[in-house]
């Protein structure tokens, strides 16, 4: 298990408090520096293993690093604290974005992102809890995080519990039943302390999803799965914030995040072979200018 | 067969399963039950009654029911997921594999009404792959109680597991075979009778049998060895091998299919370590016929006297 610098926990410890005094519209621009941050190490990781999933690690990063530095009741030096907030990447192919968040908010160091996909390492292509601090269950089939949501928010309510717990879905991953299993499950038991938060990008690996199959009317699915739906641009840290702050009043809450695959570099951006491209030398020294810009 | 086993009552383990979880549940209140629908078959009426909050029941679907149960126990509860064998195994793998076994939660997976108990429902409703399905989970220990001692026994040691674990709890209605004040130990087996002739292995409802099965052998003056394997996962390999190196062979008998259960890690084992002859007692790779699980057992030669019979054929083919 990797462990988290005592140093680096202080300064992720810092930047929450000050986060938690601004206002979504000025706590906006500190996250959004951030998350530029964690694009950067993120595509560096993909090139140096040679392998990741950049395109959708894009369109949820925002989303990450809003949830980890600024809403999360979560400290880097105590990863197994019983009061803490939860988190469940349900869309475990994004393992990449998760490591460079958590490293950036001090749950294990930097360095560690040098590791990604090597022999041994602790950051496997897709998260084991077991091995990185912060991950709350292993993912990677899809459909499995949102079941493992339910019950944790399930456990918080049994214990009398304010914690809260968010799991973050891939759009395309919504195709597999076991999350309308889940969706029904938590709507039935009022789980208003549980947000599933949705990044919809439209692509899934081979096309866009309404091609593949189709997912709208995708907030009146919710709805009438008995959610009570918040629709953001997943892009805009304010929104999200904001959206995030706000706690559920009687019903689970579905934040369904409008993102764009690869955001941030011009050539991956909306464009489903970025899905699990490596960017060639060049391509990495484009893409690092555009995201330092 | 002696008049002492003639004259044991049968037990349905369920019964047991369910007093012990409910007692445990008075002393700890982390256990939770988690069911699909299947209060009733998992006779967990009783528990809900009484833990009315602590039981959750998240109906007919058991993707979700596994998963739940790993974030119950991500949350500090120690959740009982209870469900018919075939559907908890079957429909919910890859959850049993990537949310409790990999992620190592602390799920007990009680597989109810296993093997063939639901008779004529038919293949459909017969768990006999379960087996072989878990033994090739890593980090998942695969527990098969005999009888209802064991069965306690089970949700007990299970309980205080600080990782995840398969029960496989018995319905067809079995004696009682575990001798009073017997251990119950991962990666332990329990010898039921001595014996230097040939070993009869058994695990679940075969273990009864197997019992009977050695003392018809006694009485024609074969010895024959009996050892309960509650733990089909870690398995005892230290006994298995010294039966390979003291007896002339090895019966192993299973309601289970013989591709990939307890057979199969008897084979592997020995075959590598040490080669002795076996008899593979367990349903071969088919889907059995209708017929209740009494004509099942007997269709497929799990019974006492297939069980000594196939004992007898090692005998005779080491003295040839």
């Amino acid at each position: 298990m990797l462990t988290a610098n005592q140093n680096e926990a202080q300064l992720f410890r810092d930047v929450r408090a000050r986060l938690a005094r601004l206002s979504p519209s000025d706590a906006a621009p500190v996250l959004s520096e951030i998350a530029q941050r964690v694009r950067r190490d993120d595509l560096q990781m993909v090139y140096r293993a040679g392998l990741g999933h950049l395109g959708g690690d894009f369109s949820v990063i925002d989303i990450l690093v809003t949830l980890y530095a600024a809403v999360l009741n979560v400290d880097p030096a105590h990863p197994l604290a019983a009061e803490r907030d939860r988190l469940v990447l349900s869309k475990g192919h994004t393992a990449g974005a998760l490591y460079a968040t958590l490293a950036h908010c001090g749950f294990f160091a930097r360095g560690e992102l040098q590791t990604f996909a090597a022999p041994h390492s602790a950051l496997n292509g897709h998260p084991n809890r077991t091995k990185v601090p912060g991950v709350e269950t292993n993912t990677g089939p899809l459909g499995h995080g949102f079941p493992v949501a339910v019950g944790i928010a399930l456990s918080a309510r049994l214990q009398g519990s304010p914690r809260r717990t968010f799991v973050v879905l891939g759009d395309g991953e919504l195709q597999e039943g076991s999350n309308w299993e889940a969706a029904m499950t938590a709507a039935h038991h009022g789980l208003s302390s549980l947000f599933a938060v949705v990044d919809r990008n439209g692509l899934q690996q081979g096309a866009r999803t309404e091609e593949t199959t189709q997912l709208e009317p995708l907030a009146a699915k919710w709805v009438s799965f008995g959610w009570e739906v918040r629709e953001v641009d997943g892009h805009d840290h304010a929104q999200l914030l904001d959206t995030f702050r706000r706690p559920g009043t009687t019903r689970p809450v579905c934040v369904i995040a409008h993102t764009v695959k690869g955001k941030g570099v011009s050539f991956m951006e909306d464009r489903a072979e970025w899905h699990h491209k490596v960017p060639s030398a060049e391509q990495v020294d484009v893409a690092l200018q555009e995201l330092s810009a | 067969m002696s008049q002492a086993t003639q004259a044991a009552a049968l037990h349905d383990c369920r019964k047991v399963f369910a007093e012990t979880l409910i007692a445990l549940a008075r002393e700890d209140e982390r256990i939770v039950a988690v069911c699909n629908d299947s209060v009733g078959s998992s006779n967990l009426a009783g528990f809900k009654a009484e833990f009315p909050d602590r039981m959750v029941n998240v109906g007919i679907a058991e993707q979700d029911l596994v998963g739940v149960g790993a974030g119950l126990a991500n949350g500090g509860m120690i959740p009982f997921v209870s469900a018919a064998a075939p559907f908890l195994t079957g429909r919910a793998l890859e959850q049993v594999k990537a949310d409790v076994a990999y992620s190592q939660a602390r799920v007990i997976l009680c597989g109810q009404s296993p093997g063939f108990a639901y008779g004529e429902l038919g293949p459909t409703h017969h768990s006999i792959e379960d087996l072989s399905w878990l033994r090739a989970v890593a980090d998942l220990p695969v527990v098969v109680p005999a009888d209802p001692i064991q069965t306690a026994q089970a949700v007990r040691w299970a309980a205080a597991n600080p990782g995840p674990s398969y029960l496989r709890i018995p319905r067809t209605p079995v004696p009682e075979v575990t001798p009073p004040g017997s251990p119950f130990q991962p990666g332990r087996v329990l010898q039921l009778t001595d014996g230097n002739d040939v070993t009869v292995i058994a695990t679940g409802t075969m273990v009864s049998r197997a019992l009977q099965a050695a003392e018809s052998l006694r009485s024609e003056g074969i010895g024959a060895r009996v050892l309960n394997i509650a733990f089909v996962e870690p398995l005892d390999t230290a006994a298995v091998l010294a039966a390979a190196a003291e007896t002339k062979g090895i019966v192993v008998a299973e309601e289970a299919t013989i591709t990939g259960g307890l057979g199969a890690a008897v084979a592997t084992l020995t075959a590598q370590e040490r080669p002795v002859r076996l008899r593979l007692l367990g349903v071969p790779r088919s889907f059995a016929p209708t017929g209740s699980t009494a004509f099942l057992l007997e269709h497929f030669g799990l019974t006492p006297g297939h069980i000594a019979a196939a004992a007898r054929d090692i005998i005779a083919h080491a003295s040839r």
